[in-house]
């Protein structure tokens, strides 16, 4: 089966993990700019970082026949600091220009605070300027559900975003149709234990349908698995859905969404 | 739009066994912390207020435990002091 990693933090992974996706039939690869593990010292540490999305992980990718697209911002970890983020949001405009870039991601909200707000919004200023797709990371656990009604505020209080070029990411059962009904598109991220079980995915899919949805495997340095994402495929194969409908979430969804950025094209293989 | 599978499969041949065996973890779970005597946490009260749900019909169990364990309040913290969450709300900063 061909598919399309959506959310993949491959600077955190290892040849092995490339290789093995290659092999469960990934083609492609998005990898939004997110946290290191520490606060960076300075802007230049996000400036190597973007280098490095948009030049050596593309590379890295390729050898093994996937392509590797990236989004850029200051992620809502390091955003306590205005000044620092503003620096940083000062670098994004040339890295956005790159080739492999598809817009302004994983911005967000982590902790709900009032510096985070601010440079969310600073973000979504930025992509209206640029005309950029969003991707958006929503907090954790017992902060996902206010951190997400206030992002949903954010990005429709600006009067110069379209919801169908926004995702908002690592939705659940509790916030999908706070994301839905307000006309985005929503992700679902597999993870071990926090967010999301292959089977509460596909049951999400069910109830909501599948249009303006994508599943990804949002693999890091924590624990998390670069597969998770063909194997919730394999999942819904399991659960009855028939082969144009796994082809639809896991591989037409995301290319819809990111197709919307020009730059975005899956090669054929001759 | 609801979406159907195309093949109707049995969902508890499918899933009977992972859950029972989700269950008993719980249990053991439950079980291991009151002997160490460290079930005093706002996470297990947290957990057990939570459980209660389980018993309610409707199809929104997940839901209600999510909402159940989410942070009630609106409007944004003045400033983080952490980056981490704990899973169930322990009430506003002191
Ligand atoms: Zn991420």
């Amino acid at each position: 089966m061909n598919y399309i990693e959506p959310h993949a933090h491959m600077i955190s992974r290892t040849t092995d993990d490339y290789l093995s996706m290659a092999t469960a039939g990934c083609r492609a690869i998005s990898e939004p700019a997110f946290w290191a593990g520490y606060d960076r010292s300075s802007e230049k540490g996000f400036y190597d970082y973007f280098s490095h999305l948009t030049g050596f992980e593309p590379k890295r990718a390729a050898s093994f026949g996937i392509q590797h697209y990236s989004w850029m911002c200051i992620n809502p970890k390091e955003a306590e600091d205005i000044g620092l983020a503003d620096a940083v949001l000062a670098l994004i405009p040339e890295f956005l220009a790159k080739p492999t870039c598809l817009g302004v991601g994983e911005i967000g909200l982590n902790k709900n605070s009032r510096n985070e707000l601010l440079v969310l919004e600073k973000h979504i200023q930025l992509a209206a300027d640029y005309d950029q797709l969003i991707l958006v990371h929503t907090p954790h656990l017992e902060d996902k559900l206010k951190g997400t009604k206030l992002i949903v505020d954010a990005i429709r209080n600006h009067p110069a975003i379209k919801p169908e070029r926004v995702i908002i990411d690592h939705v659940e059962e509790h916030t999908v149709g706070v994301v839905k009904d307000a006309g985005f598109w929503a992700g679902m991220t597999l993870y071990p234990e926090s967010k999301l079980s292959a089977n509460r995915a596909i049951d999400i899919i069910e109830q909501y349908g599948s249009d303006r949805l994508w599943m990804n495997c949002a693999c890091d340095w924590g624990v998390s698995d670069p597969l998770a994402t063909p194997k919730a495929a394999l999942e819904m194969r399991r659960r009855g859905h028939s082969e144009a409908t796994v082809h639809r979430v896991f591989y037409e969804n995301p290319k819809a969404f990111m197709g919307q950025c020009d730059k975005f094209q899956i090669r054929s293989h001759a | 739009m609801q979406l159907r599978p195309e093949e109707e499969i049995n969902l508890i041949d499918h899933g009977f066994m992972a859950s029972r065996a989700k269950l008993l973890d719980i249990a053991a779970f439950l079980d291991r912390i009151e002997r160490s005597g460290q079930a005093r946490d706002y996470r297990v009260d947290a957990l057990c207020e939570a459980i209660k749900l389980l018993d309610q019909p409707g199809a929104l169990r997940a839901r209600r435990i999510l909402e159940a364990l989410s942070d009630p309040s609106q409007g944004p913290i003045p400033e983080a002091h952490t980056k981490d969450a704990a899973g169930a709300y322990q009430g506003p900063a002191s």
